[in-house]
């Protein structure tokens, strides 16, 4: 599989999870404040909250925009070539005027390709924002989608693109195994997948799985609130040799910091040596040669 | 006058169907002669911008008024720029429909009166 530890190139690990509400920001931002020089990356842009929790100093913000087409009705004979080509119904070519739906765009650029009379040119939407800061030694940089806006992949893509050429990256991914989760993923070395030994827990942590095997990235398990539920996800990961890289215990206390947007490593040092594990675990698995 | 009603079944028996950019028909009802034309909507199956999709499907039948159940904001944004008048609150037959639009009974839609992506009424 990949070889990780190139000069000028990032360790990039990606922190997913089929199921929602697993662990996901839990793990990112501790394993964040295990490795201490890491860059965490919050893709979530529907519902970021890593901020919630790292509550990092905002030092830049910038606009994500799209592409929609824009109309020139001096050119525009309505001869209905862009609305009969959008297959997302983003144009309505109407008897006065041809009307754009920029929410519904996907931005492909094919209205303008198709028209004979040269009436599109494509101009910039707004449907988010980007955010960069830090926390001491930690960089911090999170996608917002603004509400209302339907698709956030954009924006994902931009966040991607702040990846650095060295250093270490932490990607809190969007729960569940659509297009967003894809690109979120997608060119990391290692992604940790977060589950609950529940019923639940396995059935989305097996969808999770799959899309891995198919975007080739090497991955472990953490079993999040370990001592609910039943044994099902461990057999599941000893018989398909998936490596459990970590355990968190089914713990109150963990539960009352995350209320308070405290993390583990501040409320509860005991657990400090359980992801310094999760973190040379990582290491030994994306080294060449290693496991995977 | 053309009236597009949104319809369950391509037939003068068929009920109003209370979506307008995802029913199954339109019946495009004539009023100089009281004739009925079927029109399959075929936004129905859009994955999305299903109403303004059957909207231009209703500027291009010729009809003027539309009756339905509810309208959402795409829909009238797009039926509005074709000068098509939307009347919602339509249930029950389609004769039931035309009737009680002309007795006045329906109120014109000066908005969406549902959110995008509302589905079944």
């Amino acid at each position: 599989m990949m070889s990780t530890f190139e000069k000028n190139k990032p360790l990039v690990i990606a922190v997913a999870s089929g199921k929602g509400g697993t662990g996901k920001t839990t793990v990112a931002v501790n394993l964040a404040r295990t490795i201490r020089f890491a860059h965490i990356f919050d893709c979530d842009v529907e519902e970021p909250n890593v901020h919630l929790f790292l509550k990092p100093k905002i030092t830049a913000r910038q606009r994500v925009e799209v592409k929609v087409p824009k109309i020139d009705m001096h050119r525009c004979n309505l001869c209905r070539a862009c609305a009969d080509f959008c297959t997302y119904n983003a144009l309505a070519v109407m008897p006065r005027e041809v009307l754009v739906f920029p929410e519904i765009c996907h931005s492909c650029g094919g209205c303008m390709l198709v028209c004979p009379q040269d009436a599109i040119r494509e101009v910039g939407y707004e449907i988010g924002a980007l955010e960069k800061g830090s926390i001491g030694t930690i960089g911090f940089t999170h996608g917002i989608l603004h509400t209302g806006k339907p698709v956030g992949i954009p924006i994902i893509k931009k966040v991607k693109e702040q990846v650095g050429t060295s250093g270490i990256a932490i990607i809190d991914a969007p729960p569940g195994t659509s297009c967003a989760m894809v690109e979120s993923v997608e060119g990391s070395d290692f992604c940790i997948l977060v589950t609950e030994p529940t019923p639940f827990g396995l059935n989305d942590l097996k969808l999770a799985v799959e899309a891995l095997c198919l975007l080739k990235i090497p991955f472990g398990v953490v079993i999040n609130r370990s001592g609910v539920g039943n044994d099902d996800v461990r057999t599941y990961c000893a018989q398909e040799e998936i490596p459990v890289v970590m355990e968190l215990p089914d713990d109150i206390r963990i539960a009352r910091a995350y209320a308070r947007g405290e993390t583990i490593l501040d409320a509860l040092p005991e657990y400090r040596p359980l992801f310094t594990g999760l973190y040379d675990r990582i290491k030994e698995l994306c080294r060449p040669g290693g496991k995977l | 006058m053309l009236i597009a009603i949104s319809a369950t079944e391509s037939s003068v028996r068929a009920n109003v169907d209370g979506r307008f950019g995802r029913c199954k028909h339109f019946m495009i009802f004539d009023t100089e002669t009281s004739i009925f034309t079927p029109l399959e909507n075929k936004a129905q199956f859009a994955s999305g911008g299903a109403g303004i999709q059957a909207a231009q499907a209703i500027q291009n039948s010729g009809a003027t008024v539309v009756l339905t159940g509810n309208v959402g904001p795409n829909a009238f944004t797009t039926l509005t720029a074709a000068d098509i008048e939307i009347y919602v609150g339509a249930s029950g037959t389609l004769q039931e429909a035309i009737r009680n639009f002309q007795a006045g009974t329906y109120k014109k839609a000066m908005g969406a009166t549902v959110e995008s992506k509302h589905g079944p009424a």
